[in-house]
């Protein structure tokens, strides 16, 4: 198999691996980007083709096509924050989000979904976004999905989510098929731990390659520590260089100067930058409403064999329930299936001993549905808080409240119904405490009287958003709707972090569209030329 | 029922018993490994080999995934996981906070079973989270290894050339 990244290395790619610096070094950039996924990649890109030096610092290691084994024991550790077991601050909410070249874009499920228009209209009414209309939008998301080859899915979708769709339709309820990012894809469904056949258009094959070619430098295993400030300015940007393991810092310390810096580090290590930096923040909107579409898991029982571990991950979804109340009314959740895997599904799984043996021996079996409940825009869920622990490590708080479990046993009821309405012999919710149901008629009395608690539920989350919100003024966010910081000149934030709510889809694509808008008004503006055709 | 006693037992004794078990680190040298090895026959029944020499292999394998998954952590997490065992070794909060009175390597699997129910059902979410912590760690590192995807159906990754 090719691999890309390493022959562009080979031709003379800037790389430069933290890990292996011997002495403290000095670089300097017109612009350097702080992250290399979603939103620093394509902000690289841009800027690199408007002619602007740039520099992307990434914490995580670089890692290509050649690296990507399908091995969870691999790609955990590798790839992800925290070897995938990032928690929020009372550990009940898991995150799954990643840390590597690439960011999550290298192991996410290649689920692409346009902001929904629901969700712009809310910005522009509650949050006083007028610029950011569905209409403004939609070049930008054009382009971006030509750029990241993003269309409509071809291929059947594969058991665990054909199931989804089959009960679905028996109950009247809609769904559609997902459009993905790939490009002659395999079908193989181990997107989550890098795609070995270079099919995902993620980051590390688009952008980040785009910005390596006009001459921009990647340095990998590299912590952004703090900015330092003088007046209205970013001048320094200091860094400490990790050892390979990527856990120690090695003592190398490294210290980035740039006109303009781009942080795009992701909704919980861009506040955590910022705090870290004790960046001005007069309203105190800083590290503060954090959303992570909160996701309860319901798993089925079919008498064939559904092998979710095969084929396109994530290619049905349904967003009836989205759709059923006013938007900031009871909480509305998209439905989807995620892909299982031995390690993830064995350590979601409620139990131990033989009843988990039992549940694991029938794993080609388990069919699972998520709900993402949509946060952000009641008045009761204000999401969550980012602050730091005594290291200078970030920790999410996000209490759970009584508005968010009312959402999560329509959705575990939801869920459940679809399942047996597609055949399942038998539903669980994901909780310690239910013995599982083998009839809808059973599962809706048991899922009513369901303690519903932290740590009783299972909840993860994939989707971190907000924290450095956008807003029309500094009294209401940290950054404008064009990422420029408030009281900053020269910081930008290029990130799922600027969203003042959660998106009520997989928020990849809003990521590259908002920032190809963002990244392209900055490419102007530092480079006094018009602003660039971004394709 | 015993509220009071509870509270005190796991929130004020056990909070100062740790300080102690902090101080002392008693899941270094060993320790972690002899509260692994007994857990582990417990958590994993059904899915170990029945007896016999492959299945003390098996429970080592495993123990050695769980401490190559830690060292994956983060250096805040592996504090608190530190935490978590120390407080498992060190024998007066073994027996105030889980609730376990002999040393682990002679509990018996009721006694360890009724351990992880206590914490997994606890009001505390300092012990719930205890136990998940322990549910993932043992359940990752055994379903991290190939040679268990047979017994479940899994056939592992496909080929790619």
């Amino acid at each position: 198999m090719h691999d890309p990244f390493r022959a562009g290395l080979a031709s003379g790619w800037k790389h430069v691996d933290a890990s292996g610096l011997t002495a403290d070094q000095r670089f300097e950039a017109d612009v350097v980007i702080v992250g290399s996924g979603a939103g620093g990649g394509v902000t690289a890109e841009i800027l690199a083709r408007s002619g602007l030096s740039v520099i992307i610092v990434e914490e995580g290691p670089l890692r290509t096509s050649d690296d990507f084994r399908m091995r969870e024991s691999e790609a955990y550790p590798d790839l992800y924050q925290e070897s995938a077991a990032r928690k929020t601050a009372d550990k009940a909410i898991n995150i799954l989000q990643g840390r590597c070249v690439g960011g999550s874009t290298t192991v996410n499920w290649t689920s692409s979904f346009r902001t929904p228009p629901a969700t712009l209209q809310w910005w522009q009414q509650a949050h006083g976004l007028k610029g950011l209309s569905v209409e403004a939008l939609a070049p930008w998301f054009m382009a971006m999905e030509q750029r990241l080859h993003i269309g409509q899915w071809p291929i059947p979708p594969n058991e665990n989510n054909a199931a989804l769709a089959r009960g679905a339709a028996k109950l009247g309820i809609p769904v559609a098929v997902i459009r993905r990012n790939v490009k002659m894809c395999w079908n193989l469904g181990y997107c989550g731990m890098g795609c070995p056949t270079n099919a995902k258009q993620s980051m590390l094959l688009t952008t980040i390659p785009g910005a390596l070619e006009q001459g921009a430098t990647l340095i990998s295993r590299l912590r952004a520590e703090r900015f330092e400030f003088s007046g209205k300015r970013a001048t320094i940007l200091d860094a400490i260089a990790l050892k390979a393991d990527g856990l120690h810092p090695s003592g190398v310390k490294v210290a980035l100067h740039a006109r303009h810096f781009v942080l795009a580090g992701g909704s919980i290590n861009s506040p955590a930058l910022l705090l870290r930096s004790k960046a001005p923040d007069p309203a105190g909107r800083l590290a503060k409403r954090t959303f992570l579409h909160p996701v309860v898991i319901s798993s089925a029982l079919f008498d064939q064999p559904v092998r979710a571990y095969a084929g396109a991950p994530q290619s049905v979804y349904s967003d009836h329930f989205l759709e059923q109340f006013p938007i900031d009314g009871p909480l509305g959740f998209k439905l989807e299936a995620p892909p299982l895997h031995p390690v993830l599904f064995s350590t979601t799984l409620q139990g131990w001993g033989e009843g988990h043996a039992r549940l694991m021996k029938n794993f080609a079996n388990v069919q699972t549905n998520l709900a993402l409940i949509r946060d952000g825009f009641h008045p009761d869920s204000q999401g969550g808080q980012v602050s730091l622990r005594g290291d200078g490590s970030p920790v999410l708080d996000y209490p759970l409240n009584a508005t968010f479990w009312e959402a999560a046993r329509r959705a575990l009821l939801a869920m459940a119904e679809i399942q047996f309405a597609a055949g399942a012999t038998w539903v669980t919710p994901v909780h310690e405490r239910t013995p599982g149901y083998t009839s809808w008629a059973e599962a809706r009395r048991g899922i009513a009287e369901l303690a519903l608690e932290p740590l009783i539920c299972r909840v993860v989350s994939a989707h971190v958003m907000g924290g450095c919100a956008m807003a029309d003024g500094p009294e209401r966010g940290v950054v404008s709707d064009e990422g420029r910081h408030f009281q900053i000149d020269n910081l930008s934030i290029h990130d799922g972090s600027v969203f003042p709510t959660s998106i009520g889809a997989n928020p990849q694509l809003s990521i590259y569209g908002l920032v190809a808008r963002n990244a392209s008004l900055l490419a102007a503006a530092l480079t006094g030329k018009p602003r660039p055709a971004i394709l | 029922m015993t509220t009071r006693r509870d509270f005190l037992k796991t929130g004020l004794a056990g909070g100062a018993l740790l300080g102690v078990a902090g101080c002392t680190r008693p899941s270094a040298n060993g320790g972690r490994v002899m509260v692994l090895s007994a857990l582990i026959p417990v958590m994993l029944e059904g899915a170990l080999p029945d007896a016999g020499e492959t299945r003390q292999k098996a429970i080592a394998t495993t123990v050695a995934g769980v401490d190559k998954a830690i060292s994956g952590l983060s250096l805040a997490t592996q504090k608190e996981i530190d935490e978590l065992f120390d407080l498992l070794v060190f024998a007066p909060t073994r027996m105030l906070a889980a609730g376990v009175w002999s040393p682990w390597p002679e509990a018996t699997p009721e006694a360890i079973g009724k351990f992880l129910e206590n914490w997994r059902f606890s009001r505390f979410d300092l012990l719930k989270s205890g136990y998940a912590a322990l549910h993932d760690l043992v359940f990752g590192a055994w379903y991290a290894r190939p040679d268990t995807w047979a017994a479940i159906g899994y056939p592992g990754p496909p080929k790619v050339e």
